[in-house]
């Protein structure tokens, strides 16, 4: 079914783009090649990319402050992408590690959205209206499992079963947890898609680990070009790079 | 206390496209000009790492920042507007090269049924054919007359394709340069649509196909295929962006000086003229008013119209009298489409943003509408863009959207779905339109534009109509499971949909019905030029950039024209 494709190297990319064969002189293009690994002269350069696939993996907290907030969390993304046959779920993929991250910088504060007031509900049609930044929603909706779990089963999240874990998750995502500033459905959008940011963005975030969501996937992440393949019939089977030179 | 600059021939807002294209036609003309850039300078060397889905598909690194400025947004009159708090439905650009450094490079020439929608709509099919609330007009200009513009840009953006298309306006000269690859996938449409009998053609292409020099000496890649292109910069020069085209043809004159970091906040009239705009550098916080003999508004469609808006220049359009026609005929995009699920593993990851081909059966006026309860169409397309992995998750209607059944239905099908897509054209309602916004302010103390917009039955007849051709041809195609798009109901600005937002600042051959005349000469001021897709009266079945860039170029003829004669142009 699938076949292998040779190697392809910077000497086959600078051929077919016509960068070798002159296009370099005058053109914009040179302080960029310098990320090419060509140096002054128009000439390849070795190429200084590792292809060591361990992961450092780096288990400090950025955002949390207790391990009891952040193992509800990993649960909760485990059970949104959990281990299967397939291979590794949320927490082997580090995606707990990922949204802690993202959760201390400009994506938790909201830096590049619009927050002036005055805030009102509105209609669904327009979208997110909170007065809350994705850190203090995490915050909340992680609380708010907790107490959701003690209620239901009078214990703490992470000491549930699975299917237990799910009824809690499937309440908040029919919006039927009253939450403040925020709606419970919303936040168990933010946690899907912040699951599946961590299990498929480049490994450099801290989630992905060993590209493993990618080779689930079959995508084959930072490729410099497909022009020598883009043509086949059959499915190419490509070993996955990161931008990080794994 | 504004700091008075020296007067310049021509001063620009902003620098994608439009600014681009005049900055350089201008210059080229011995104009002296400036162009100011709200945003910072960008280039290929800063796209050297841009295989990052994450960092500027998913949290727009390249877009505008909407904590400063963004919109309010309602369906109807009666609601209160809300901010647009984070951008989804369509998505701004900022920095050099504007939107046009992360559009895809689908490049097209709207029909010359575009340009005569309400003769040739009226002529076949009386004038009844949809109510007056829906304001068709004829834009003021012709395609013939256009034609040689949109060459022009042909060949500075060196446009890969085909002149296979029967249906479309006459090209007097073939593309630049031939077609892209033509892949697998697009082999699965090419087969299916002509088995059905439609005219399959490769989708014309600003990533460009071979290596290629403009007729300034700008020099573009060949597109590798990388699966990059939309919401990215081309890290080959490879995708025709302004700053790798028309901005270094600027700069290369010696005429053309680009500042940074400069949000103008006003344009500032006098009597039936312009004299300048007022600018805030962002990173000093001082103000400078920058005199021109020549003003020209060449930022996005929302920014162009609320310029306009803030420093009273023109009659703001009122639906209720119907007075007034600055913000009228906002128009969006209407995408009909099916997704397809097929059984065997297909190179979804791999492409490039205009890889595709494209039928053009159920576009414009091509095909009868006697019996039908909508006008116009949209170009039909299959595109191979590169699925990447945080945003393809297809899973079929009804499994669940986590968990172990998600997991493995998403994953399986990474590789194993297709989808067609149309871009629906989109027609003017009476209700749809811009003005500004009374509650909310930009971080500049400016009220934000507010964006009064809904869907309305024309646009939901032809999205049924189109779903269903695009569910038969992916029946043809071979998928196993064929799902075509839900029906619309009301806009809503959650979700990406498109970045085709038109109208607000339209042009025409009167006063009466338009912003600006057939050069985007102001109608109440002759030294003021208002360009973008801001000018077009409806908008068409394919993506705008092709028609912005030709209307750039005829305006950058009129403006070098006015500079020796002044007065009006028309």
């Amino acid at each position: 079914m699938t076949e292998k494709p040779k190697n392809y190297s910077r000497r086959d990319f600078l051929k077919t783009t016509g960068i070798a064969t002159g296009a370099l002189i005058g053109g914009g293009l040179i302080g960029g090649l310098v990320g090419l690994n060509v140096d002054k002269t128009g000439q390849q350069v070795s190429d200084t990319g590792t292809t060591n696939h361990g992961m450092p993996t780096n288990e400090g907290f950025q955002f949390f402050q207790n391990q009891r907030e952040f193992d509800v969390l990993s649960n909760a993304t485990e059970r949104i992408f959990p281990k299967d046959d397939l291979g590794p779920g949320a927490i082997e993929l580090g995606v707990p590690y990922f949204i802690d991250r993202q959760l201390a910088g400009q994506y938790g504060s909201n830096t590049k959205e619009y927050m002036q007031g005055p805030f009102a509900v509105g209609a669904k049609t327009q979208g997110y209206q909170s007065r809350l930044t994705r850190a203090s929603i995490f915050r909340q909706g992680i609380a708010k499992l907790e107490e959701e779990a003690n209620k239901r089963f009078e214990k703490g999240f992470s000491s549930l079963e699975a299917q237990q874990m799910d009824e809690i998750l499937t309440a908040f995502q029919n919006d039927e947890i009253p939450m403040t500033g925020v709606t419970s459905a919303f936040f168990f959008r933010l946690l899907r898609t912040a699951t599946l940011e961590g299990a498929y963005s480049d490994p450099m975030y801290g989630g992905n680990r060993n590209m493993d969501g990618w080779k689930m996937k079959e995508f084959p992440g930072h490729q410099m070009a497909y022009i020598n393949v883009i043509e086949k019939e059959k499915f190419q089977k490509i070993e996955p790079k990161s931008l990080g030179g794994m | 206390m504004a700091t008075t600059l020296p007067k310049i021939d021509v001063v620009i807002v902003g620098l994608g496209w439009t600014g681009g294209i005049i900055a350089a036609e201008c210059a080229k003309a011995g104009l002296k000009v400036i162009g100011l850039e709200r945003g910072r300078k960008r280039g290929t060397e800063d796209y050297q790492k841009i295989h990052d889905e994450y960092r500027y598909a998913v949290r727009y690194e390249l877009m505008q920042d909407v904590a400063k400025e963004t919109i309010t947004i309602r369906n109807n009159r009666k609601m209160p507007a809300l901010p647009m708090r984070q951008m989804s439905s369509f998505l701004l650009g900022e920095g050099l090269g504007g939107s046009g450094t992360h559009w895809n490079g689908h490049t097209w020439r709207f029909y010359p049924y575009d340009f005569q929608i309400k003769t040739m709509t009226d002529e076949k099919y009386g004038p009844n054919k949809l109510s007056s609330d829906y304001l068709l007009q004829d834009w003021g200009v012709t395609y013939d007359e256009l034609e040689p513009y949109f060459y022009k840009y042909d060949q500075t953006a060196g446009i890969s394709g085909e002149d296979k298309n029967p249906f479309w306006g006459k090209r007097a000269q073939d593309f630049p340069t031939p077609p892209m690859k033509k892949t697998a996938i697009l082999k699965k449409f090419e087969g299916a649509t002509k088995s059905l009998g439609y005219s399959p053609f490769m989708l014309p292409s600003a990533n460009l196909s071979e290596p290629y020099t403009n007729p300034d000496g700008a020099v573009l890649n060949a597109c590798q295929y990388c699966g990059f292109c939309e919401r990215f910069g081309c890290e080959y020069g490879a995708k025709t962006s302004p700053e790798v085209t028309v901005i270094p043809t600027a700069i290369k004159t010696g005429n053309f000086e680009a500042r940074f970091h400069a949000n103008v906040v006003e344009v500032i009239k006098s009597g039936n003229k312009v004299t300048g705009v007022k600018y805030l550098d962002t990173q000093s916080g001082e103000e400078f008013i920058q005199e021109a003999e020549v003003v020209v508004l060449a930022s996005y469609v929302m920014n162009n119209a609320k310029l306009l808006m803030v420093s009273n220049i023109g009659e703001q359009y009122d639906p209720e009298t119907g007075k007034g026609t600055l913000g009228k005929n906002y128009c969006y995009q209407i995408l009909p489409g099916a997704t397809g699920y097929f059984e065997e593993q297909m190179n979804t990851f791999m492409g490039a943003g205009a890889l595709g081909m494209s039928i053009d059966d159920y576009n414009a006026d091509n095909f009868d509408h006697s019996d039908l309860d909508f006008i116009h169409g949209g170009s039909i397309s299959i595109t191979q863009t590169g699925y990447r992995p945080i945003e393809t998750n297809p899973i079929q209607r009804g499994t669940p959207t986590w968990g172990a059944e998600f997991k493995k239905n998403s994953i399986y099908n990474y590789t194993r779905t297709l989808s067609i897509g149309a871009q629906g054209a989109s027609m003017p309602h009476k209700e749809n339109y811009l003005s500004l916004d009374s509650k909310y302010k930009d971080v500049y103390g400016l009220p934000l534009l507010q964006m009064t917009y809904n869907f309305t039955d024309q646009d939901r007849a032809l999205h049924k109509y189109i779903t269903k051709v695009t569910q038969n041809i992916m029946k043809e195609m071979g998928a196993k499971t064929v799902e075509g798009k839900e029906v619309i109901t009301d806009y809503d600005i959650v979700g990406y949909q498109t970045t085709h937002n038109t109208g607000g600042t339209i042009m025409g051959a009167s006063p009466e019905n338009s912003v600006v005349n057939p050069y985007l000469q102001h109608w109440d001021a002759e030294n003021l030029f208002v360009v973008g897709a801001g000018n077009f009266p409806h908008n068409g079945g394919y993506n705008p950039t092709g028609t912005v860039a030709a209307l750039a170029y005829k305006s950058a003829e009129g403006i070098i024209k006015y500079s020796k004669t002044g007065g009006s142009l028309v």
